[in-house]
């Protein structure tokens, strides 16, 4: 006591006690409130399902139907889960921009509250799967990324092309480029088949299997360029378009230039 | 003289007297050879063959052509641990174990990829200016052949890392294999001895690349050449410039220097290509399995054509006897590029058949004034462009928000209606620039100036040209088209009336031109 009483008149007193005062009042605030936001969260699952009913009957409704069930344009929603509206929605895939072959990924129109609100929701409806958060979380530390390229070339590869670029299907309808896609809408993609992507079930890709390919597919989105000029990763079109207009193109330039100077 | 001289001339003197050199290199060093930036598109090829068999020696150092599985631990991590064939891994380890071995890699496959497109380019500066006339039809045969060859050469290169894209473009080379009616599955189990892929394949197409072909190869380019130099290069028209002469400059020093430093800059860019930009990409393709295949499985540009012409077959196919005939694969695969190729080494014999031209021609043709050849020209480059757009049917659907069905139905009717419409377009615009010709000699040029006339016409003054620029417009032939009438001079029935209807015909279209001015059209508009 009589060592603090000491420091009490130290000129650096008043400034210490000061920054000491305002961290208290900092950590007690966010303890607080992070309390009470796992208090509302637990305590308004209905709120929050009721706020996704009311954004879904003004955003989804004239489609798929007040009750989701669905209609002539748009497919039922009662047990796609919450993996499904996560994906769909928080890809910017739903709402679609327009009627066409197939809803592109775009930037979100809800924000991630309405989002969960929505697929809290849709989820009431009837069983589904839930968003796979949770099981994404050690894909960094469980996967496996050589076994990941295995599964990726058998089971992926076909549509999303070899390194995840996307590909053609038929009528206009496409894989899309897995460039941008998050851990949580991999494995969501996998389980609940978006569009014209099949299922793929824990009895085909097994939950470890797929960490393997989100993290073969994250290795492949910060793939560095070896051996120069990736040029879109898209096989050998590229390189005989990029052949013949630079490398022929410059030799031919070259060659009249020559024959030009002799005269 | 110095010692320097002295001793230089003692030496060339020794040999001389030994190998009687001295005549024989005074006189094909001075040979002439005409100089024009088209004539040095076969030097690009020439000069990308020496890179190809340089960088090719420096890979096979560490490939090997082997289909024995093996499990990887290089440094490309993302396969770590992949079973894969030692062909594959060998050329892992080439591209990311061996110093400067992806460079060589890379510049190998663009150089391939050179080699290619300046055959071809050179191909069509032969067929545009009729340099393949009498005598030069055996090098024009040589020259197809060497393309042909070169299609397969590359195919078999790029299918020798065994990777995923390869060996599905392999897998597409035994289908079509298959599809030859009776014999196909007979030749597939022989190719790859036994069913597909078997383990001998990689290892047989190994030495058909690096020893086969090159052989071939060197042994076609050395006639070829030595063809060139007997008949002596064909040259543009122009002032001067006969049947019978060559106007150009001597092989030394000008041509020497001028090819030794075109070799280098074909290297050159070829390094650069190899330097900046990824070519083949195998450690992305992943190991070959037949069970896995990739979005946008496409062949190098060179294989494309072929690709897009089985991509927008219709699903044909017959059973009879016991047997299948997939039409689907033999007409796009087989059928098209045999009469493709054939038409086009016969080319030459049926121009001629078609002009009964049998003289020899040593002066080009300017495109326009052989407007038949050149429509034909068109017709083939119309053809491929479009089989070559369908190879890459669903890039262009992925990346135009096409729909893949739309682009090859377009194709099917493409490649049925635009090639006769670039024919006819083709016909006409050199028609046209004849007609363009024709006015320029009998007018001259347009200056711009005009002139008010005392009376108050308007006149704009013409300046003619000079007498060689005129030289260089009207010295082309114009043959009549053949006169074949179905009767002889004593009114009786010729034999082969429909051959000869049908020769009279294209030759008419062959023949077809403007007639160019004639010294008397010329003096008529003097008088005038």
């Amino acid at each position: 006591m009589k060592r603090l009483s000491r420091y009490r008149r130290h000129r650096f007193a008043g400034p210490v006690l000061l920054v000491f005062a305002l961290f208290m009042i900092g950590a007690t605030f966010s303890v607080a409130s992070a309390n009470t936001r796992l208090a509302a969260r637990v305590m308004s699952r209905t709120a929050a399902i009721d706020e996704g009913r009311q954004i879904f009957l003004k955003g989804c409704s004239s489609c798929h139907g007040l009750n989701a069930e669905g209609g002539k344009i748009a497919p039922s929603l009662i047990g796609v889960g919450a993996a499904a509206v996560d994906f769909q929605v928080g890809t910017g895939r739903m709402p679609m921009a327009d009627m066409s072959v197939q809803a592109a990924r775009k930037k979100p129109a809800y924000n991630p509250d309405q989002v969960a609100a929505l697929a809290a929701y849709v989820a009431s409806l009837a069983p589904g799967p839930a968003i796979p958060d949770q099981q994404v979380v050690y894909y960094e530390r469980d996967g496996s990324t050589a076994q990941g390229g295995e599964l990726f070339r058998t089971n992926c590869a076909m549509c999303h092309n070899f390194a995840g670029q996307g590909g053609a299907l038929s009528r206009g309808k496409y894989a899309p480029s897995l460039m941008k896609a998050t851990p949580t809408q991999i494995y969501e993609a996998m389980i609940t088949g978006p569009q014209s992507m099949p299922k793929f079930g824990d009895k085909i890709i097994t939950p470890s299997e797929k960490l393997d390919i989100i993290k073969w597919i994250k290795a492949a989105q910060n793939e560095p360029s070896l051996g120069g000029a990736s040029m879109g990763r898209v096989g050998p079109v590229t390189e005989g378009l990029l052949g013949w207009i630079l490398g022929l193109g410059l030799l031919v330039g070259i060659a009249v230039w020559l024959a030009t100077k002799a005269r | 003289m110095s010692t320097g001289e002295k001793v230089a001339g003692s030496v060339a003197n020794y040999v001389d007297e030994r190998t009687g050199a001295a005549k024989w290199l005074k006189k094909n060093l001075t040979k002439v050879f005409p100089d024009h930036w088209s004539f040095m598109l076969g030097e690009i090829a020439l000069y990308s063959f020496i890179i190809l068999l340089l960088t090719g020696t420096f890979l096979t150092f560490w490939f090997d052509p082997s289909q024995r599985e093996v499990i990887y631990h290089g440094s490309y991590l993302p396969l770590n641990g992949i079973h894969m064939s030692a062909a594959y891994d060998s050329t892992l380890h080439i591209s990311f174990d061996v110093r400067g071995g992806l460079l060589m890699r890379q510049i190998h496959h663009w150089a391939a990829l050179l080699f290619m497109s300046s055959i071809v380019a050179h191909m069509l500066r032969v067929f545009f200016t009729g340099a393949f006339r009498k005598p030069r039809e055996f090098n024009w045969i040589i020259g197809i052949g060497l393309l042909t060859l070169g299609i397969v050469e590359g195919f078999l290169g790029y299918s020798l890392p065994d990777d995923l894209l390869s060996g599905t473009g392999i897998r597409i080379a035994e289908a079509i294999i298959q599809a030859i009616p009776i014999v196909g599955s007979y030749l597939t189990f022989f190719a790859f001895g036994g069913p597909f892929p078997g383990t001998s394949f990689i290892p047989r197409i190994f030495t058909v690349h690096v020893l086969l072909l090159p052989g071939i190869f060197l042994a076609l380019i050395t006639v070829h050449l030595m063809l060139v130099w007997y008949q002596k290069h064909t040259q543009y028209p122009g002032p001067g410039r006969t049947e019978k002469n060559v106007i150009g400059y001597p092989l030394m020093p000008v041509y020497m220097a001028k090819a030794g430093g075109f070799f280098f800059i074909v290297f050159g860019i070829s390094a650069f290509l190899g330097a900046v930009a990824s070519i083949n990409p195998i450690w992305l393709y992943g190991p070959y399995t037949p069970g896995q295949i990739s979005a946008g499985s496409q062949p190098d540009w060179y294989m494309g054509w072929l690709d897009g012409l089985v991509r927008m077959a219709p699903p044909i196919e017959t059973h009879a006897f016991h047997h299948t005939i997939s039409w689907n694969i033999l007409i796009p695969g087989v059928i098209v590029p045999g009469i493709f190729f054939t038409f086009l080494a016969l080319y030459p014999f049926i121009e001629s058949w078609m002009s009964n031209d049998k003289r020899e021609h040593h002066l080009l043709d300017r495109p326009r004034n052989a407007p038949n050849r050149t429509a034909l020209g068109a017709f083939g480059i119309t053809f491929m462009l479009v089989t070559l757009a369908n190879g890459g049917n669903d890039l262009i659907a992925t990346h135009f928000s096409l729909s893949i069905n739309q682009i090859t139905w377009m194709s099917r009717i493409g490649i049925l209606i635009l090639p006769p419409l670039a024919f006819f377009v083709t016909k006409r615009l050199c028609l046209s620039l004849q007609r363009a010709d024709r006015e320029l000699v009998l007018h001259g040029k347009e200056t711009g100036r005009l002139v008010r006339l005392p009376h108050g016409e308007f006149v704009e003054v013409h300046e003619p040209l000079t007498d060689a620029q005129a030289w260089t417009l009207t010295q082309h032939e114009q043959l009549p088209a053949l006169e074949l009438p179905e009767v002889d001079a004593h009114g009786v029935l010729r034999p082969g009336g429909l051959r000869n209807r049908f020769r009279a015909k294209v030759s008419r279209s062959n023949a077809e031109a403007i007639a160019k001015p004639k010294p008397d059209d010329l003096k008529g508009i003097e008088d005038h």
